[in-house]
């Protein structure tokens, strides 16, 4: 009787385990006795990252698509049905289209998305880039601003930690080249006492907003925006004005992990280095879907997933797991419209950013193209 | 009462999680978060009074501090 492999979403995580399965368990999947199946909620895959470049028109809308038919190996049987009921007792899952899967292992990475709406007023008053309407709104809002306060606002749970900063460089020199500096100010705020909860990023950060004259509110967790008076109002009881207010809104996981009792907030409790659902020896958790406390973001997916991909190969083959997750994240950082830098760590390594240089953008935007090797599994 | 294993965390850090996890949270439920950084021991306890929930306490426990909050509003 063929192993069933469920793996429940078709993001970044998820498509890197189907590859890569595919890969170590091709003998497996020839003969019948491994079955890999992906539930997506979409036909299409979007390079997420790439939508930083939006608002700033230096990424074509069509580079961030691709069919995920085409993406994932064609050995994996892929429905585009979304999971909505995950049954951690029967061994299956249900699905809006009306299946139901039956599994030997699961994989839950079923990402996270972001509720600008659980913020009185942050929908109509705030413009964001991580998703597509958002980032297309927030450049049209570029293109008509003529100068004034912009606040770049950033909120807790995020995934992608470091875009925060990253687009407050990059509207710096947005504004630099369109000759509004003078006119504008830059004002970035962020929930902790710092400017970034990685200490040496905090660190390296401040003297960078000094010098180029970015204002900054630490302590800073939104409770409400007034979209008519256009201020923003934190829980510690600071209000500020704006004119253009861009706003990195709260997190949440996904809405089945919710109703699937798995986890507060669609965070499912994982174990930090065999990435098991907590209370579960068949179900591994990949990406934003867990609640371990290192970066939500497609470098730690990725990690991540070659460590899920090791793991299941072994199970399977040799009844036995193969290695550790050390909690390894990579991640790139824009310090502007042509320079970047980037910070690695884990575990054990605290992160230590180098200064940033045109060779590491340059390379950030090779990587923009790479990213489908990685989701291939090939990179 | 919830517990945040946040020891060893160095992104997004024991105070962020802490935050994100208030956020989730009803007004008097209490929440634990174990970390291994020192600097935790005066972060959440000036972000609480900042914000205005309650410390309930802050325990050494060997490599790492158990530090309780309270949420109040």
């Amino acid at each position: 009787m063929a192993k069933n492999i469920l793996i429940v979403g078709g993001g970044l995580a998820g498509t890197i385990v189907a590859n890569g399965l595919c890969r170590q368990l091709a003998p497996q999947l020839r003969s019948g006795e491994v079955v890999i199946t992906m539930l997506g909620t979409t036909e299409t895959h979007m390079y997420q990252p790439g939508l930083l470049y939006v608002p700033f028109g230096r990424i074509r809308e069509h580079e961030l698509f691709r069919d995920q038919r085409k993406v994932l190996d064609r050995r994996v049987i892929f429905h585009v049905d979304p999971a909505k009921h995950i049954d951690v007792e029967k061994n299956q899952v249900s699905t809006a289209g009306g299946r139901t899967l039956k599994y030997d292992y699961l994989v839950l990475a079923t990402g996270s998305r972001i509720m600008p709406q659980s913020i009185p007023g942050m929908v109509e008053g705030g413009h964001w880039f991580y998703d597509l309407e958002g980032a297309r709104k927030m450049r049209d809002a570029l293109s008509k601003f003529e100068g004034g306060k912009i606040i770049v606002n950033a909120n807790a749970p995020h995934k992608c930690p470091v875009a925060p900063l990253e687009i407050t460089f990059m509207l710096y020199d947005y504004l630099k080249a369109k000759n509004l500096l003078d006119k504008s100010e830059i004002i970035y705020t962020y929930p902790i006492g710092r400017l970034h909860a990685l200490e040496p990023v905090a660190l390296w950060a401040k003297p960078e907003f000094d010098k180029l004259g970015i204002k900054y509110e630490t302590f800073f967790n939104t409770e409400s925006v007034d979209p008519g008076a256009k201020t923003i109002t934190s829980a510690e009881g600071v209000t500020l004005p704006y004119d253009l207010l861009v706003t990195i809104p709260p997190h949440q996981g996904a809405q089945v992990i919710v109703d699937s009792d798995l986890g507060k907030g669609g965070w499912v409790p994982t174990n930090t280095k065999t990435l098991h659902r907590d209370g579960s020896t068949n179900i591994f958790v990949c990406g934003d879907t867990t609640n371990i406390p290192i970066s939500k973001a497609g470098s730690t997916a990725h990690f991540e997933a070659d460590v899920l991909i090791d793991n299941l190969a072994s199970l399977l083959t040799e009844n036995r797991m193969a290695r550790d997750y050390d909690g390894k994240v990579f991640c790139f950082i824009e310090t502007g419209s042509s320079t970047g830098t980037y910070v690695w760590f884990n575990y054990t390594t605290p992160p230590n950013p180098g200064p940033p240089s045109q060779m590491v953008h340059w390379f950030k935007l090779a990587y923009n193209r790479l990213y489908w090797l990685s989701a291939k599994g090939l990179l | 009462m919830q517990t945040i294993d946040a020891r060893g965390a160095f992104c997004p850090g024991p105070l962020m999680e802490l935050i994100a996890a208030l956020k989730l949270s009803a007004i008097g439920d209490q929440i634990e978060i174990l970390s291994t950084d020192k600097g935790s021991v005066a972060d959440v306890p000036e972000w609480v009074a900042k914000v205005g929930h309650k410390m309930v306490g802050v325990t050494e426990k060997g490599d790492h501090w158990s530090i309780v909050v309270e949420k109040a509003k």
